[in-house]
Order: C-alpha cells, then structure tokens, then sequence
C-alpha cells in the first residue's frame, strides 16, 4: 500500500495498479504515483500543492529545452544517498525517485540565476516576481536594459507548432539573439502573423506590431548597417 | 563496381592472412640497412620551416642522383617540437635538429656520403652539456613512454604500407578472427582504459551500454575537435598515425555492432584534416575499410565531418547536433549518447587518444596495459607540455608520473633562470596548480581532487612573470567567446565572471568580488547544462584557492605583483643606473621620455601608454616596472 497525494492535500491508499505504466516518486518527502513517461516538472505541475518548481523556458505546447536552468531540482536515484542536480524540465520520472524542490542548496542556486536575469532583464515583470519570491534584491552586477531571457519559446513555437521558423536564434553566447534568420533586414514571407511567438513569451519581449507581424526584442543591430548601405546604393548609382 | 575494381587491382586485402603477407612482402622489400631521411613534417615542425627542409632534400637528392643510396620519408610529429625542423637519418637514428634548408647539402655531403656526422646540428643538452648524436638518448624522449606516440616519428601518414609494415591492422585482424564482439568489449574494460577527452569516463562501460543499446543503426564517431589553447596532441596524432586512428574505430564498431562512423575534426586542422581524408581513401583500397573487410563478412565506412569553428562542439551531444547539421549546442544527457545520439541511434564516441590505444590493447593484451598506470588511471597519456618550458613538445608518459618528473625532467625546466609558479592542466576548464603541489602523481583523480582536471591533456607551465589574476581573466575570456549561450548560467555567469575579473585586473576591483565570485561559481557548477559550463569556474577558483594574495593585492593596493597588468604598474627610470643612451627615448611610440645623452632620462607619466618597449629594450636595467 502507499500514499498518494492527490491535488496536494488529501492523500489515499492505494495498491500498485499492476499493468499499468506507473511510476512511484517521492517529491519534498511526498510519495506519488504518476505515469510514466514524462518528466520530473510534468509530474510535478499535475499536482497542485506538491513541490514547487519555477520555469521560464518550459511551456507543454513545446519539446522541453533546458535552457533557464531555474527549474533545477535535486535527485536521487538510489534511496537518497547521492543527490544531484538535474533540470526537472528535461529529466524522467523513474521508479523510486526521490526529487527535492526547495533544499537551500537550490534555493541558492535559483536565487543566482534570478540575479543574473534580473541584471539582464530588470525591466520585466516576470523575472521582478521570481526575484521577490527568492530574495534578491539588486543584483550585484551592471544592469542591462534587455527584455529578453533567450528562453527560445518563440523560436521553438515557430518551429514546432507553425512549422515556419520564421525567427532564430542567431549567434552565440552573451550576444546571442532572436532574430530573423541571416538577420534578414525583417521577417520573411514565412511569418504568417500568427502571434504564436508573442503569446508564449514569458517576459512580453514580443508584441505584435500594427502591421499583423510580431515586433522582436531586439532587432537593432544590423539594420541601421544596411540601412546605411542601401542608401549609400542608392546614392551612387548616376 | 567500386570493390570490384579494387578487387581487380589487386590491392585488396581479402583475408587476415593475405594482410600478413602483404606486410612480409614489405618488410622483404625495404633493406633494413638502407639510409633514410625522415623530416619530421608536424604542424610544429612545419611552422618552423620543415616543407623548405623537405624541398632542400628532394631537390638535392634529384640533382645529385642519389634515390638508390637514400630515400626520404616525411612523418608525422615526433614531439621535440622546441627544437625543429627536425631531422633524423636510419638506420642508426641519427638525430639532428633546428635544421634549414641550408644545412641540406652538408647532410648529404658528410653523413650520407661521408659517413660522417655533422657536429653543429647534434642537440646538446642543456643540463649535462652532453652533445647527443642519436634520437633514443635525447634525454626529452628517453624519460618518456611513447606507446602510442612512438609510431609517429617512423610512419609517412600518407602511406598505408608504412603502417602495414610497423605492424598496422593486425589489431583488427585479431579482433575480427579471434575475438567475438564481447570478448572485446570485456578486453576494453578489463583494461581500464579511460576516456581520453577530458570526463575520464570508463571506455569499457561506454562501449557496452552502446553494444546493449537497442537499435539496427549504429554509429562510432572520433572525436578530434581539440580547442584547448596550447593543446594540440589530438591533431599530432590524427596527422601523424591516421591508420592507428581509423583501426582503433573499425575494432569499435565492430564490438558494438556499428556499420558507419565519422571523424569529426577541426577544419582549422587541413593537414589533419588531409592525412585522414588520404587514410581513409587507401584504407578503403585495401579492402580495411568498406564491404565485407578482410573477408570476415564485417562492413565499416567513415566519412570526415569538419567543425564549423566552435570549441563546444567537443562537448558530445553538441558534437553530434552539429554532425546532424543542426547549430552546435549541447543538450541535456540524462539518457547517454551511448543510448540514443546521433539521430537518436546509439553512437560511441570517443576521442582520438582513446582510440588509438585500442589497437595497442586489442594486440597486447588488458593485462599488459593496466599494468601502466595507477590504480584508478591506466595506461599512458600524451600531454601538450607548452609556455615557460625549455623543451616544448608533445610528451607521453605513464599516468602516475608526478608534475615535477614532468616538468623538470621531461621538459628542462622554465627558461632564461625564473622561477616556477604554477602550471594550467586540463585546458581553459582545469585549473592552475602551485609548486607545492609538484609531486603530485598526474591521473585523473588526483588532478580533480586538487580543482583542475585532466581534461584532453593540454598542460601550461608558468614562470614568476605570469599574473595569475590574468591567467583567470584570459580563460574565463576565451570561455565568454566559445559559451554557446543557450543556458543562464553560462551565458550570463561567465560574462559576469569575466567583468569582474576584468575590473580587478584593472584596478577597479572590489573587496566583494571574491565572494560574488564564488557565488558565480557555485550556480555554473549546479546549474550549467554541460560540462562547459560546469567546469568554467575552475580557473577562477584555483587561481583564487591557490594564489589569493595577487587578488588581495589587486583589490586592496591596486598593485599587480608580477607586473603584468597594465592599469596596475608604472614604468621609471632609476637615475643612477641610466647611462643615458637614448635607447628607449628612440623607441617610445608616444615620445613619453625626455632626457639628454648621457644624462638620465625621465618619463613622463601622463603620456605613457604602458607598452614596456623601454623596458624591453633597456640595457643596464634602468627601466623600472612596478
């Protein structure tokens, strides 16, 4: 017989269910039986009231991508002799799994890279909630003025639900971006102005222009370039 | 078509025995006692000048007639890489280094013909004076254990007979005639070998979850996209001894069931590149690579995959999303690539070391090669031993060896009289080891347990003039460049690590800095979704465990002890040594010195932009720097 935990609160009895694909996992010292399958934060999310796992890259409209790394918990897969960190977003549930979603070990590192996305992003809301949720003040470092986490949402909704990729992400490491693809002066034919992309943007980086097309976070750099080019262009010809 | 027309040219190798007789009848043709000049033609060895050493030979062996007495052979790295071109003369082993094209004609003169050796060329050693005349006494190979390395300096990479004749692809026929698959598998772990690249991670339990993994497609990848700064054993090897390589893979997939593989190296390698391209093509002559390989009914390709230019694309799963076509980030692993890789199919990669050590395995046996080693680390390990050293070069020694044994014995110790001050293992993820750690056995837990790591093998040595604030801000800087910027806490963490670190070297630090440091530190390490950035801090950290009194000193006095930051030192002129010259008046680029001659100079702080050429170019030390 064990415990399970129905919408956190109230718990029953109940005998493993031969045949079926469940998994029994023990969130913050609470026994649960899920179905496998999935990942440790799909669970999670299903049962309002167990754990408490923040995320920003992850939406269930998309493949999980790891990215933010907020969603980070601590998981033993031997009875809970050795812990590690894994994101919750990706990893899978698995038989007798012990997760821990609050140690102070986690707190600690969620509150470090809610500082480090408060000093990129100090303007958005999102990130100003989760910085007060974890106690983070003012981040110790020079402020930003960036409305975007680089979370990928809308490239990846573009991709996977539309099936358009009519944005990218373009570069890497601290100047990576969302951008047209080739950073293209703007947004192809391939953008049908569905919205997707400005709707799952967790921080609002994305709005939709007056045009029907979504106007991106950040698309300063290259265009007053070749701006400058095409008038040079046409300049010179005569 | 193709196979039959290689059939047809008789090239083929059908059997393991055909393959024996191949190499008997090499081995019949070549004269044991014939001299030959074999120019070392590494990248190390090229740079300094070994093609026009190459070009002096030919065209000195052609004019004068000589091709019966001589023949010449261009090989791959034999490591020495301080003192080329190199040249050495078989059969004695005639050992000759530093050469230009210049000393050609006295080569051919006096040693070829003459019987004689040319005394200026010889290498003495600078410890004992002692003029040494044959490679296998140069006291920098003599101190080595050159299992895998050793083939290197005797093989033309470009000609797969050479090989055949050092005893290339018995290892395979072995395996394909004598073993099963899991008898090889068994042999690997038995062997403890371990994995090459940087993790440590035990081969033989790669290979056989990669030999359980379900699926009809599977794949065995080389891993040759070596980025260290200062590494460059990797490419040495695949330059040097491609064949050994490209065995080490066919024994591979043939344990765990793999009909296709891929090298994937650095296209900033083309010589690598090239030599393995050339490998490929003449194993696929010999029927060593291709359908039905030595008759035993077992199919291999491999095809060459170049990297697009990123230093995390040696990360495994980034690795093979580039190898996918797709942008080379890494993703999360908590199923093994081993399990589901490449295109979701099982995929063994290994980096180049580990697969040239299959062979040598597979042919001698687990229990001759774990008695190399120590406990927990077995085997040797080639090491790119590179900055303050006197003997630069590739070394390859038994693990255990201790730091000291390396760097003193094998290396010659730190140039022009300084001082030792720590030495970077493990690239720009390991860390800087201090002096009293010299005795330090070198394996993989040892260097772990002191916060820097194996990694592939790169090893700098730094004298008393290096800022170890410095040395942090520059790998901490070159990972900022190669993060691939799709997780927080590396994109943003190293960034600030950098800004800080950046601020300190310029005077501009903090008392808190260390602490927010360490707290950076502490969320790359947990929070980093691959080794990248889990391992980023390591410079930091070391540096900080082990020298914290430069950090203190840039913060607090805003001084750089070793002189090296610029923002933090001064350039004077001490009156009473300066003879007046008018030296370093010429020099500065700015005009920042005034003086008279034979007066002494002064310079004018305002103006000066920090260069050190007066420093530099001061003769009686008057030039003042602190």
């Amino acid at each position: 017989m064990a415990k399970v935990w129905i919408n956190g609160e109230t718990s029953l009895e109940v005998k493993h269910a031969e045949g079926v694909n469940a998994v029994h996992l023990t969130v913050d010292d609470k026994d649960i039986v899920v179905s496998g399958g999935q990942t440790i934060l799909q669970a999670v999310e299903r049962m309002p009231g167990i754990g408490n796992i923040p995320a920003l890259c992850y939406h269930p409209a998309v493949k999980p991508y790891g990215a933010c790394r907020i969603c980070t918990v601590e998981v033993s897969e031997d009875g809970g002799s050795k812990f590690r960190f894994v994101a919750a977003c990706l990893y899978p549930v698995k038989e007798g799994l012990i997760v821990k979603t609050q140690t102070e070990k986690i707190k600690k590192l969620r509150k470090g890279i809610i500082e480090l996305l408060l000093a990129r992003c100090p303007n958005v809301k999102r990130v100003q909630e989760l910085a007060k949720e974890y106690g983070v003040e003012k981040p110790r470092f020079v402020l930003g003025d960036q409305d975007c986490i680089l979370c990928g949402l809308c490239v990846r909704a573009c991709q996977e639900i539309i099936g358009k990729s009519a944005i990218s992400l373009v570069n890497r490491g601290i100047y990576k971006e969302v951008a047209a693809p080739f950073y293209a002066y703007e947004l192809s034919g391939d953008c049908i102005g569905c919205g997707d992309c400005a709707f799952v943007c967790p921080t609002g980086a994305i709005e939709m222009g007056p045009d029907g097309k979504p106007v991106l976070p950040k698309v300063k750099i290259p265009y007053a370039e070749i701006e400058a080019m095409m008038k040079k262009e046409t300049v010179a010809p005569s | 078509m193709v196979e039959q027309v290689r059939k047809l040219l008789g090239k083929r190798l059908e059997s393991p025995q055909e393959l024996e007789s191949r190499r008997q009848s090499i081995l019949a043709e070549k004269d044991p006692s014939q001299t030959c000049i074999s120019v070392c033609g590494g990248t190390a060895c090229r740079a300094s000048g070994a093609e026009a050493v190459v070009d002096a030979f030919i065209d000195t062996i052609e004019r004068r007639e000589l091709q019966v007495q001589v023949s010449l052979k261009e090989t791959g790295c034999h490591g020495f890489c301080e003192r080329g071109p190199l040249v050495v003369i078989e059969p004695k082993k005639l050992f000759y280094q530093q050469v230009k094209p210049e000393d050609v004609e006295e080569i051919i003169d006096e040693t070829i013909l003459a019987g004689k050796v040319v005394e200026r060329l010889l290498y003495v050693d600078p410890v004992t004076d002692k003029t040494i005349t044959y490679e296998p006494d140069v006291p920098f190979y003599q101190k080595q254990t050159r299992t895998i390395f050793g083939a290197n300096g005797q093989i033309d990479p470009t000609n797969i007979e050479d090989y055949i004749a050092a005893g290339g692809y018995s290892a395979l026929a072995k395996a394909l005639t004598g073993m099963k698959p899991q008898q090889i598998v068994d042999e690997i772990k038995k062997s403890g070998l371990r994995g090459r690249g940087g993790g440590g991670f035990a081969t033989g339990r790669k290979w056989q979850s990669c030999r359980d993994a379900k699926g009809d497609v599977k794949y065995v990848i080389c891993n040759a996209d070596e980025g260290d700064p200062g590494a460059y054993q990797d490419r040495s090897l695949l330059e040097g001894n491609p064949h050994s390589i490209l065995e080490g893979m066919l024994i591979g997939a043939y344990a765990i069931g793999s009909r296709r593989g891929y090298i994937y190296v650095r296209n900033e390698y083309p010589l690598a590149v090239e030599h393995a391209r050339i490998a490929i093509e003449q194993a696929m002559d010999c029927g060593l690579l291709g359908k039905n390989i030595l008759g035993s009914g077992f199919d291999f390709t491999v095809t060459i995959n170049k990297g697009g230019g990123a230093f995390v694309c040696g990360e495994s799963s980034a690795l093979m999303a580039s190898l996918e076509g797709k942008v080379g980030e890494p993703k999360a692993k908590y199923v093994h690539m081993a399990e589901k890789g490449l295109w979701d199919n099982p995929s063994l990669l290994n980096n180049v070391k580990t697969w040239a050590n299959v062979p040598l395995i597979i042919n001698k046996g687990a229990d001759w090669y774990a008695k190399i080693g120590t406990a927990g680390s077995k085997g040797t390990m080639i090491f790119s031993l590179v900055g303050n050293i006197v003997n630069t070069g590739l070394v390859e020694v038994p693990m255990g060896i201790t730091l000291r044994q390396m760097i003193f014995d094998i290396g010659g110790g730190i140039p022009n009289g300084k001082k030792f001050k720590a030495v970077q293992t493990g690239g720009p993820s390991g860390g800087c080891i201090p002096e009293k750690y010299l005795d330090t056995p070198v394996d993989f837990d040892e260097l772990t347990k002191l916060g820097s790591m194996m990694g592939s093998g790169g090893m700098i040595v730094m004298d008393e003039d290096t800022c170890m604030v410095d040395v942090a801000r520059y790998f901490i800087e070159f990972l900022k460049g190669e993060s691939c910027g799709k997780c927080t806490p590396c994109r943003e963490g190293i960034n600030r690590m950098s800004e800080i670190l950046s601020n300190i070297t310029q005077g501009k630090g903090k008392p808190e800095d260390l602490d927010t440091l360490q707290d950076l530190a502490d969320v790359l390490s947990a929070g980093a979704l691959c080794a990248l950035g889990q391992t980023a801090a390591n410079p930091v950290l070391s540096t900080i465990r082990y020298f914290k009194d430069e950090y203190l000193a840039h913060i607090n006095d805003k001084k750089c002890p070793a002189g090296v930051c610029r923002e933090l030192i001064q350039f004077s002129i001490d009156a009473d040594k300066c003879e007046g010259c008018l030296r370093c008046l010429r020099e500065c680029p700015t005009g920042a010195i005034s003086g008279e001659k034979r007066q002494a100079h002064t310079i004018n702080q305002d103006m000066c932009i920090k260069c050190g050429a007066c420093y530099d170019v001061c003769k009686f030390n008057a030039v003042l720097k602190r």
